[in-house]
């Protein structure tokens, strides 16, 4: 089968079965990549799955573009990442109609209701685990506390927060590494 | 033209949103704010679609408002094109970043400063996670109608946060039930939604 063909194949595999988070997809990629494929070492994807959580972006798309730019250049890259967004597109447009047909019956209206809830959760217990790994000293503890009030109260676009933040941690870099 | 737009505000998500999937709730805040494309209980049943399905979940949002947004326009194919041009937003930036990256691999691992911006930029993700998932729980947790009126005991959602507080334990506390995946938890509280009508 044609190289590119098959990239995108097993990349639309990957995205099928990453339920959820970018997180899930780490144990398929070792399947699929390293074990089935070869495309990369077990070290070289561990890589590019740090890279692609630190790097702006949905962390699967960013993984699957580093995989296949790595293997096969930028139309490897591109083959990879369509792949692992076609699932989606597919799955969510159908669904997405489903939902629009049904929305204004009652019943489904309260079933939302109560997913709402749960969503409320799901994304407190998300900030509490990233908390964990993202504040780790009184300097990031002000920048969490000042962006969330911020971002809360003020009619700002998360971008600002986002430049300043990254601003802010090189400075502090920079005069702590002057220091030293 | 709304199908440019649709592509710049994903655009914008794609490279900004520092942190995975939950990091692009705050930036869809953004755009229902700026756009008023979807209310905020739409964005909130596109995040449990979201979580619900095969997919990585930022991936399925963008899908989700795209399709919406384009079906606002017409019929079934602006809404797949909709779908198209707000995922290839989200991605592009992903793409053209990791296509630099993966070219200058070594230093950018090794660089003080990529480290020390994330520095910043962790706990900034974190924070705008936090003020987005609270307006999703304010909406929820409170009719924000009544709440417009006046504040007094009828402006709680009481079976909300009911429900909330057992959902929290069974996500934290119980053993048997915290490592389940989440399209369990929104099942069930599918179910609790309706036989409560909530």
């Amino acid at each position: 089968m044609n190289i590119l063909l098959d990239m995108f194949l097993t990349f639309a595999k990957v995205g099928v079965m990453t339920f959820g988070g970018g997180y899930a997809m780490l144990p398929i990629l070792q399947r699929e990549v390293v074990d089935n494929k070869g495309w990369a070492t077990e070290e070289e994807l561990m890589d590019y799955f740090a890279i692609g959580q630190c790097t702006p972006g949905v962390i699967a798309v960013n993984t699957a573009t580093f995989i296949g730019k790595k293997y096969k250049g930028i139309i490897g890259g591109i083959m990879t990442t369509l792949g692992v967004v076609f699932p989606s597109l597919v799955i969510i447009s159908l669904l997405a109609g489903v939902i629009e047909e049904f929305s204004h019956i009652v019943w489904v209206q309260h079933a939302f209701g109560g997913i709402r809830i749960c969503v409320c959760v799901l994304i407190c217990n998300a900030v509490v685990k990233l908390y964990k790994k993202a504040v780790v000293d009184k300097w990031s503890v002000a920048i969490f506390l000042a962006v969330a009030a911020g971002s809360y109260f003020l009619d700002l676009s998360p971008v600002v927060f986002v430049v300043i933040a990254a601003l802010m941690g090189i400075g502090l870099q920079v005069r702590k590494g002057g220091k030293s | 033209m709304l199908y440019l737009r649709l592509f710049f505000e994903f655009f914008k998500t794609g490279l900004f949103a520092v942190g995975g999937g939950m990091a692009t709730i705050p930036f869809l805040y953004d755009i229902s704010d700026a756009t008023g494309w979807f209310t905020y209980n739409d964005l909130a049943n596109m995040i449990a679609v979201g979580e619900s399905t095969p997919g990585p979940i930022g991936v399925n949002m963008a899908t989700y408002v795209g399709y919406l947004t384009g079906m606002s326009q017409g019929g079934i194919l602006s809404a797949l094109l909709g779908a198209v041009t707000a995922t290839l937003g989200l991605i592009t930036p992903s793409v053209i970043i990791i296509m630099i990256i993966a070219s200058f691999l070594e230093s950018f691992r090794n660089s003080r400063y990529v480290e020390a911006a994330f520095y910043g930029l962790r706990p900034a993700s974190t924070g705008l996670i936090t003020a987005a998932g609270l307006s999703v729980a304010v909406s929820n947790l409170f009719f924000p109608d009544a709440l417009a009126q006046g504040v007094s005991l009828a402006v709680v959602n009481w079976k909300g946060c009911v429900l909330a507080v057992v959902l929290w334990l069974l996500t934290n506390k119980v053993k048997k039930t915290k490592g389940l995946h989440p399209i369990v938890f929104i099942g069930l509280s599918a179910v609790v939604g309706i036989v409560f009508s909530m």
